[in-house]
């Protein structure tokens, strides 16, 4: 059920960003969603991409850390109050988020929000007994 | 002034007799004395009889800090522990520290050589001393401490820390010397801005800095800043302690080497072979009146040379430039000997971290900053921002733990530290010595 995504260890320093973009334009890989963290010194650059295994591999071989991590991603409704019908049930079951980033597919209709969680199974169980829709990995890297 | 005219003016023929009296009685006592040290002599093949010249003192083997290590810690005193009266030890060195001891009368000769150091510098009996060098383990504190009151100084045993309060008692009890780490007093002047006190709020005339390297320019800022004459003092436990060699006030160029006390040598920095008066090369000390830790031909790892040239301030011995470098990687840190070795011990703790690093020292306005810069492997890497930085904090503490001092600790991407061939280039040092 859950979605795979890449990390990347970036120090902060100017064209690292534009050095990843262009490794994976090359390699022809499609960002699906993306987030960065930033810190003062350093910063985690997470990619979701439709194909993770070789987005990985062309990476590394860049030179880069990644990581791979499991991420659970849920359909919201684009409107007001469709993400916090999700978090309510986060909330309530006292899972606990590392950290989530969202965004819409089609605006208007579907929102996606990508979850890290600390027990990842635990929270999809918990998600789909409350009758929250959870997206399958296939799902997500083709969309 | 010059604080013991006789010893300190004797003409150069006479201070070689006295120093080959003093050099055969040590070698002898220590070979008689101390089994290691008769070990090393008979495996060199020499005898405290072999010692008929000066010359004679390149016969005897070398003393590191290897062999002071390997006594830890009494090993190497030359008398019972019944006669003993004070013991210090290093700072921050791997492994074992190393210990000294002394005698009451090792320690009145200690408080000799500062009270001519300290004459050198200008001071009086009429001076309120403020002393901020570190009391405790460290020699510079009580040995500072010892040769002010032997001149009969009012002294004020502040030792380090607490900038704010060190000038407020400056201020309200009209300090007129200043003993602390160049570093410190740079600091003291930084804080005063801060606090708004001019120089000529306070009565500070004179400071005496050392513990560690400093340049001539940071001389001209501490001059300027502080409004004083600043003179540097040489000194390391394993020899004495401060007052191994001074600057006089008069030339302030080359410190003056105790030389009554102890031997100075300079080696060529490879093969350790003698070199002549004025080649550069290692400084070697050997003490020709210790009586609980001699050392003989003990190697110190600064570089320098010596001045032969008399002074005009009248002292006969001879003079070596201030210590700017040094034969291995040891760095001083705000007083603090650091070793990278140290640094790479604690990052080899800790699990998957790369035996890639660096260590980047600046001097930021007075004091110094180090910054470890640790490549990120895949294996120590998270997606999570707190695993990363509580990765950092670990290596923070360890250093910490280890070594006394803050660094702060860079992750960086990995390879991007540069491999060099053979000697990987451990220490970016931009503190400009």
């Amino acid at each position: 059920m859950k979605v795979k995504q890449v990390a990347v260890f970036l120090e902060n320093k100017s064209g690292r960003l534009a050095e990843i973009s262009h490794c994976l334009a090359a390699a022809n890989i499609n960002i699906r969603a993306l987030s960065l963290a930033d810190t003062a010194d350093f910063g985690i650059l997470r990619i979701v991409a439709d194909d993770t295994d070789k987005a990985q591999r062309v990476l590394k071989e860049q030179g880069f850390t990644v990581g791979i991590t499991e991420l659970v991603a849920v359909a919201a409704e684009d409107k007001p109050g469709g993400l916090d019908k999700i978090l309510q049930v986060v909330s309530k079951t006292g899972l606990n988020v590392e950290y989530m980033y969202a965004f819409t597919q089609v605006s208007g209709k579907t929102g996606m929000m990508l979850f890290r969680f600390e027990k990842p199974d635990a929270a999809v169980t918990a998600l789909q007994a409350a009758g929250i829709k959870v997206l399958s990995g296939e799902e997500v890297h083709a969309l | 002034m010059i604080w013991n005219e006789k010893q300190e003016t004797m003409p150069r023929e006479e201070l070689e007799v006295v120093q080959l009296r003093r050099l055969q009685a040590q070698v002898e006592r220590i070979y008689a004395t101390v089994p290691y040290y008769r070990q090393k002599m008979n495996d060199a093949g020499v005898s405290p009889g072999d010692i008929k010249t000066l010359a004679d003192i390149r016969r005897l083997p070398f003393t590191t800090k290897e062999d002071l290590r390997k006594n830890y810690p009494f090993g190497l005193f030359t008398v019972p522990l019944e006669r003993v009266v004070r013991i210090h030890a290093s700072s921050g060195t791997t492994g074992q520290p190393t210990v000294v001891g002394y005698t009451k009368r090792d320690i009145s000769m200690w408080a000799e050589m500062m009270a001519r150091s300290l004459s050198a510098a200008g001071v009086t009996k009429s001076d309120i001393v403020h002393n901020a060098y570190g009391y405790g383990l460290f020699t510079g504190g009580l040995g500072a401490h010892y040769g002010a009151e032997e001149i009969g100084c009012a002294v004020i045993p502040i030792s380090g820390g607490n900038s704010k309060r060190q000038i407020q008692i400056m201020k309200d009890f009209g300090s007129t010397v200043l003993l602390s780490t160049p570093s410190y007093a740079l600091n003291l002047a930084d804080t005063m801005a801060e606090m708004g006190v001019k120089p000529s709020d306070l009565k500070l005339r004179v400071g005496v800095f050392g513990a560690e390297p400093w340049s001539e320019q940071m001389r001209q800022e501490i001059e300027k800043r502080l409004q004083i004459k600043a003179i540097d003092i040489y000194g390391l436990s394993e020899v004495l302690g401060p007052g191994v060699a001074i600057e006089c006030v008069e030339e302030q160029h080359g410190l003056h080497i105790m030389e009554d006390h102890f031997l100075a040598e300079i080696v060529d920095r490879d093969t350790f072979e003698p070199l002549p008066v004025g080649e550069k090369g290692e400084l070697v000390f050997t003490t020709l009146t210790k009586e609980a830790f001699p050392v003989i031909r003990y190697r110190t790892k600064d570089i320098s040379h010596l001045i032969r040239d008399v002074c005009t301030c009248g002292r006969s011995f001879y003079r070596m430039p201030k210590v700017t470098g040094r034969t291995d990687d040891m760095l001083i840190i705000r007083g603090v000997n650091v070793f990278p070795s140290q640094i790479e011990e604690v990052l080899m703790k800790c699990e998957g971290v790369e035996p890639h690093y660096q260590i980047v020292v600046e001097r930021e306005g007075s004091l110094d900053s180090i910054e470890v810069q640790v490549e990120v492997s895949e294996e120590v890497f998270s997606d999570e921002v707190k695993v990363l930085e509580g990765l950092g904090k670990k290596i923070q503490n360890d250093i910490k733990d280890l070594l006394g001092i803050s660094a702060k600790i860079k992750l960086v991407e990995p390879k991007s530290i540069q491999r060099s061939e053979g000697k990987a280039k451990r220490v970016i040092d931009n503190r400009k010595l």
